[in-house]
């Protein structure tokens, strides 16, 4: 029993820490795009900007599908251990090479496209590596508490998106912004090398998931697993109820909660990019726990009822909570310290600073661009007290985030059978995921602007939600009524 | 249970069709019709979104009338 329970335990780590370090790759290039975008994609060429614009908000979303059907199709044929090994050699390959690119200034055009193109392939990577991973470990893992011993690789989502935030905090402090923005954005890319390795070493040793070995031992694998997951109509349906029914709803959960929080303090609220990261950082921290909480809930209460109660309460709480959020960085109702304003004039730029009676300070950097035309770049940096709010504000949004998608992998895996299960459950959670959650961040800042373009709304910082909450509550209308309540589903 | 599921089928037809066609004609043909950086969204919104939700909606939609979904 115990070399049982350490085995298992090792199955886990080996398995969490690969997709850790996938995740881990696959975020630092949107937390460094401000960076790379001046790097690789000059503002005054039309088509660099555009392939900016196509690589740091679609690309690497809209190809994780494919990644699910081109590596769920060869973990099905050919085992799940080889497939993530490929997943993470590729994953890892890519984020290196991104980091050895020369700038647009040394190749030219060149430089967009191999940026694009390996966001590409770490696109393709992710979108083989989750089902794999979450496959494998509910294959060892006993029935009854599968939801535990999967919601660890359900937390990895989550950690390297803390990572990749931790490590480029750590690389800006160590180095004067010049050297930064010179050399040191590269060094989040290669290190990522020396994990990867280092996981591959790990995942080396490990065996074949039973089940599978199960399956290929009595000659029941599919031979031709996608015509099987897709072209069968029993099984599509389930595909089907499974994105629009649990994987489209948590997908947005996930991404509105993490990633839009971000965009949201950032971009809306123009809070000051430090401290928006550090109260992040702790948010998630506090809150990752709960993907294991839950995740082993599941396995007592059931699966369907924690994901849909956790769509629920975002659905009803996301515009208070947001609204609060934005409340609680604004300045326009503070009180300025008198005599605090001032306004320096630098050749084009003007910097306007102001700071406030409950500690706040607002910076805003004026830059003329042409004769008709300044841009704008505001800063807010909040005091302590009102950051350990919004602190709290991101953990109630993580709590949602893990109620829905800590037992989700659980939830897939027990909805097909394992000769078609890495393809028929990495493609729904890839398209939920990848697509409606991961085009979420950009689609909302969107329907924002152009809210506060056409002005005909109170609050246009809150038109972004209407997106996820809308598809979320499809999801949650679809999952109660379709998805079946039982413990477990299969 | 299973006449609600079938009923609701013809809802997920209208709502798939329907957001497509909004998603189209009221978010995309505008984006490209301004061209530039909107050619993102509007590439988005005409060939990952709308197809998507159009037809996976109605596909599902049709099995839900048709019962796929009962007793499940």
């Amino acid at each position: 029993m115990t070399t049982k329970k350490q085995s298992l335990a090792y199955i886990i780590s080996a398995s969490s820490v690969g997709t850790l370090i996938e995740w881990y790759d696959f975020y630092i290039f949107g937390s460094l795009a401000t960076v790379l975008s001046t790097k690789f994609f000059p503002t005054d060429n039309p088509t660099a900007a555009f392939l900016n614009t196509l690589a740091t908000f679609a690309a690497g979303f809209v190809v994780r599908p494919f990644g699910a059907l081109v590596f769920g199709r060869l973990g099905d044929l050919i085992g799940r251990k080889y497939t993530f090994m490929v997943t993470l050699m590729l994953m890892g390959g890519a984020t290196f090479a991104i980091g050895l690119i020369p700038s647009y200034a040394t190749i030219g055009a060149w430089a967009p496209i191999l940026v694009l193109t390996l966001r590409l392939l770490q696109g393709l990577a992710l979108g083989g590596e989750y089902g794999g991973a979450a496959t494998y470990v509910a294959e060892h893992a006993p029935a009854e508490r599968r939801g535990f011993f999967t919601s660890w690789i359900q937390t990895t989502a989550t950690l390297g998106l803390v990572i990749s935030l931790a490590v480029i905090m750590a690389t800006r402090s160590s180095m004067s912004k010049e050297a930064f923005d010179e050399y040191g954005w590269r060094i989040p890319f290669l290190v990522s090398i020396l994990m990867v390795l280092v996981s591959l070493l790990i995942r080396k040793n490990m065996e074949e998931s039973p089940m599978f070995e199960k399956a290929k031992a009595e000659g029941n694998i599919s031979k031709n697993p996608l015509k099987e997951s897709f072209g069968n109509k029993l099984n599509l349906k389930y595909v089907l109820l499974a994105l629009f029914g649990a994987t489209m709803g948590q997908g947005l959960v996930w991404y509105t909660g993490q990633f839009y929080a971000q965009t949201f303090l950032l971009k809306i609220c123009n809070l000051d990019d430090i401290q928006t990261n550090m109260i992040l950082v702790i948010g998630l921290l506090l809150g990752t726990p709960l993907f294991v909480i839950f995740g082993a809930l599941s396995d007592k209460i059931g699966r369907k009822g924690i994901m849909m109660a956790g769509m629920i309460i975002a659905v009803f709480s996301y515009r208070p909570i947001f609204d609060q959020m934005y409340k609680t960085v604004d300045v326009t109702n503070k009180t300025v310290v008198p005599g605090s304003e001032k306004m320096i004039l630098q050749g084009k730029t003007t910097t306007v600073t102001k700071e406030f009676t409950d500690g706040s300070s607002y910076k805003n950097v004026i830059t003329e661009v042409s004769l008709d035309k300044t841009e704008s770049k505001i800063s807010i940096k909040i005091n302590e007290k009102d950051q350990w709010t919004l602190v709290a504000y991101v953990f109630f949004l993580i709590s949602f985030v893990t109620m829905a998608y800590g037992p989700i992998a659980a939830f897939l895996v027990e909805m097909f059978p394992t000769k078609i299960r890495y393809t028929s459950m990495s493609l729904p959670y890839h398209i939920g995921n990848g697509v409606f959650g991961g085009l979420m961040p950009a689609i909302a800042t969107f329907l924002v602007s152009n809210a506060q373009t056409a002005g005909v709304v109170q609050k246009p910082y809150l038109e972004g939600l209407n997106y996820p909450i809308t598809l979320i509550s499809v999801c949650v209308v679809i999952g109660i009524i379709y998805i079946k309540s039982a413990k477990k589903a299969a | 249970m299973n006449l609600i599921k079938r009923i609701l089928g013809i809802v997920w037809i209208g709502l798939g069709i329907g957001a497509g066609i909004y998603l189209i004609y009221f978010q995309a043909v505008p984006l490209w019709a301004k061209g530039g950086n909107d050619l993102v969204p509007a590439i988005i919104y005409t060939f990952v979104l709308a197809p998507l939700i159009s037809i996976g909606m109605s596909l599902f939609g049709f099995y839900s009338f048709q019962g796929e979904f009962d007793n499940i």
